[in-house]
């Protein structure tokens, strides 16, 4: 056979009114208004890509692996609020995908995954290539499809950005079979879907929102807790007015940062496994509770036994999109489901309305300051070594808190969530619920595109880091002067933790040895690499990394490698029971 | 507790999967499932037996009622319903014991429904237990194999599930 005798994709031209599946796909996108497919070739995409190269209203990024494309689409999703576009090839392209999409699923996050996928005459024949994409993503998408008929192509893609960004939003696979992207059909791009079996309430129950209401004002010791719900909801006006009106106590977990003012005085930390002792107790101590798009996980309130028991008489008020998160894993008194944007409206209302006002808790606050004189976030300053936590604090003044800063997981996340204060929602982009190293790298690529004026700092650890270290060669592609600041302790830090409390100092595994340059793999790839090992020299370094506008900085921190993340609450115990630094 | 859930899903490839991959993965007891199309053709009814305590119960119905596929959910025991099971049962039926079946499955209200020279297919519906019954009032060594569907049900009267 001649070249010639090949069928050329040009030959797919638009003929009539016919579209084929492909160009429908990027037609889809137009219509979204999608921004960047973050994605990685293959056989079962290529006709996409054909089309993707012919065409200019959305920009393709390249990634290095399907894993950073996910969640490079999902962190653009994160500090944007817009869903996150990612394309894929079938096979290894699906199942490199799947930790990314796994992992945008835990955290709510607005996501469409195209997906190729096998011709459909080939489907079940073990093909090149193939496997059950529907079936290995169906326990971590919110919803996923394989479009059989270039017929329903458009509207398949209409009601996957449907379902992806309304109601509690998640990740939505659409797998295209290769034939359909080939086959031509009219293009039609619905401006609306309805579907009579997914509907979102998003209006909270009127009735409910009173009793909350009296409930909160009749509170002695009021606490508000805000979850992750409150960002993507884009309620953070909305619970700052609340928390502002009420003067109460309020705490956010390691989702939901930012969506009140951390600087803020009525804020009184993150809480949690890692929360303050100020949070903790008056989340353990409580009379009234209101939980604003919070899901009282394990890493939050501990064992729930230890929660109730300790407290039994404490009410708890719930307002939250998802009907499914109440009453989950702690028995509410109001539960409120609908649209937190809008429940909090209606409350805000009703307390403005109200003749009754707060009732005076200033016995609580003391109470509080008593426990935020404990002052445990304090850590011992060196002169010789750098202590990791330092290295957040001085990120923290030297970004003026403005930043994007996006985290990998382990020992690095828990110092950049406690000490970086966020007082914007959509600036801390980081993997809470499945808590996924290697996403720090990806994470601040899609922030970078989103907002390519703005600093961009991804806190990780030597470990995390290099689980998508190729990613580097894609910001030397596109530019991405990203700050890497590597917390290096030569140590699986948080593992090392750990053992260091639970396993007897064993070490197992935990040690990072052979680590490479990271100098030099920096430079390799093209960018700048800073290694600084003396705390004087933090701060400078630091200045002049982000004075390198158009450069990526990759700064080497040597930190304490035997530090660890206070407070903690031992995995299984209740919230109050916290081991501090001074403990030990 | 026992719980009969009536669903009504799309009739769409992979639905049923989607539901009983959500059972699988959040530990739910499935003690038996249903499903068919019914009077709509775009829609699959299917019925799921289960056990567990109220709060279980409630987080089962939220979780599927989550399920993009699914139009709706109804716990039966909220209400006054009916519910069948149909069960066929082969039979070794020889000598004596022949007319003896014929007796047992005639005060049970089962049919003969395929015979042999040696063996009866007995059809019986009824409720689980009424089934149970009628396994419990024969000789065990003549069952030669047995299939139950699961249950179904209906709310009474005027309670209707809709999509
Ligand atoms: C993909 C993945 N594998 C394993 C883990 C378990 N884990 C949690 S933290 C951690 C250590 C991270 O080490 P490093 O990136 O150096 O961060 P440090 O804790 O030292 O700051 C590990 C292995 C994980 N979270 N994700
Ligand atoms: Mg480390």
């Amino acid at each position: 056979m001649k070249l010639s005798d090949v069928p050329q994709s040009a030959s797919l031209e638009a003929s009539g009114n016919l579209l084929s599946g492909a160009e429908i796909v990027c037609h889809a996108m137009k219509a979204e208004g999608v921004e960047f497919v973050f994605g990685y070739p293959g056989g079962a995409v290529l006709v996409i890509y054909d089309e993707i190269h012919k065409q200019n209203h959305f920009k393709h990024i390249l990634v290095r692996h399907e894993q950073a494309a996910v969640h490079a689409a999902d962190a653009y999703a994160r500090a944007t609020g817009r869903p996150g576009v990612a394309l894929v090839t079938s096979g290894p392209g699906v199942t490199n995908a799947v930790t990314g999409i796994a992992t945008a699923y835990m955290d709510s996050i607005p996501m469409v995954i195209i997906t190729g996928q096998v011709p459909t005459y080939a489907i079940g024949q073990d093909a090149f290539q193939e496997c059950d994409t529907v079936g290995i993503t169906r326990p971590c998408v919110k919803h996923n499809f394989l479009v059989k008929d270039v017929g329903e192509l458009a509207e398949t893609i209409k009601k996957a950005f449907f379902i992806a960004k309304t109601g509690r939003p998640g990740p939505v696979v659409v797998d295209i079979p290769k034939d359909v992207s080939m086959a031509r059909a009219p293009f039609l791009y619905p401006g609306t879907v309805e579907m009579r079996s997914y509907r979102p309430t998003n209006k909270g129950h009127s009735g409910q929102i009173k009793k909350a209401m009296q409930m909160l004002l009749s509170a002695d010791r009021p606490m508000i807790y805000v979850g992750g719900g409150a960002i993507l909801g884009n309620a953070s006006a909305e619970v700052t007015a609340l928390v502002r009106m009420l003067g109460y106590p309020c705490t956010n977990t390691l989702m939901g940062l930012g969506a009140y003012p951390s600087t803020d005085k009525q804020f009184v930390g993150m809480l949690g496994m890692h929360g303050t002792v100020e949070a903790n107790m008056a989340m353990q101590n409580c009379d009234v509770l209101i939980a604003i798009g919070a899901r009282f996980d394990d890493r939050v309130i501990g064992n729930p036994t230890h929660f109730n028991a300790g407290n039994p008489t404490r009410k708890i008020i719930h307002i939250d999109i998802d009907p499914s998160s109440i009453s989950k894993r702690v028995k509410v008194d109001v539960p409120i489901v609908g649209n937190i944007k809008d429940v909090l409206d209606d409350l805000i209302g009703q307390l403005q309305s109200a003749e009754q006002k707060p009732g005076n808790i200033a016995a609580w606050w003391k109470q509080i300051e008593e426990w935020r004189a404990k002052d445990c976030l304090k850590f011992k300053q060196s002169e010789t070594i750098i202590k990791p936590q330092y290295v957040v604090q001085k990120l923290w003044e030297v970004t003026k808190g403005e930043a994007y800063v996006t985290s990998d997981v382990g020992q690095h996340q828990m110092w950049a969530a406690q000490y970086y204060g966020f007082d914007k929602p959509r600036r801390w982009i980081n993997s809470g619920g499945l808590g996924t190293m290697g996403v720090g790298l990806p994470y601040a690529m899609g922030c970078k595109f989103a907002f390519p004026d703005a600093d961009v700092a991804c806190i990780t650890g030597e470990g995390s880091i290099q689980m998508n270290i190729q990613e580097l060669s894609t910001c030397k592609q596109y530019g991405l002067p990203i700050k890497v600041i590597l917390l290096n302790n030569r140590y699986l830090g948080m593992v090392r933790q750990w053992q260091e409390f639970f396993h007897g100092n064993r070490h197992a595994e935990s040690y990072m040895e052979a680590l490479p340059d990271f100098v030099k793999l920096a430079e390799a790839y093209g960018h700048v690499g800073m290694k600084i090992e003396k705390p004087g020299d933090v701060e400078g370094a630091l200045r002049d990394a982000f004075a390198m506008k158009d450069r990526l900085v990759f700064l080497d921190f040597q930190t304490d490698q035997t530090e660890n993340v206070f407070p903690m609450v031992p995995g299984g115990k209740g919230i109050s029971e916290m081991i501090l630094a001074e403990d030990l | 507790m026992r719980h009969i859930l009536s669903l009504l899903l799309e009739n769409e490839a992979g639905a049923l999967s989607r539901v009983a991959g959500l059972f699988s993965a959040r530990g739910y007891n499935i003690e038996s499932l249903t499903v068919a199309p019914t009077e709509d053709a775009t829609l699959s009814r299917m019925t799921i037996v289960t056990t567990g305590s109220d709060d279980v119960i409630e987080q089962i119905t939220k979780q599927v009622n989550k399920l993009v596929d699914v139009v709706k959910i109804v716990d039966l025991n909220e209400g006054k319903h009916v519910e069948r099971e149909l069960m066929l049962v082969k039979l070794r039926a020889v000598g004596k014991d022949r007319d003896e079946l014929k007796r047992t499955a005639d005060i049970f209200r089962a049919r003969v429904i395929d015979l042999t020279e040696k063996t009866y297919v007995i059809e019986l519906t009824g409720t689980g237990d009424k089934l149970d019954a009628f396994l419990e009032a024969i000789d065990r060594a003549l069952v030669l194999e047995a299939v139950r569907t699961g249950a179904c049900g209906l709310g009474r009267g005027e309670w209707i599930v809709k999509a």
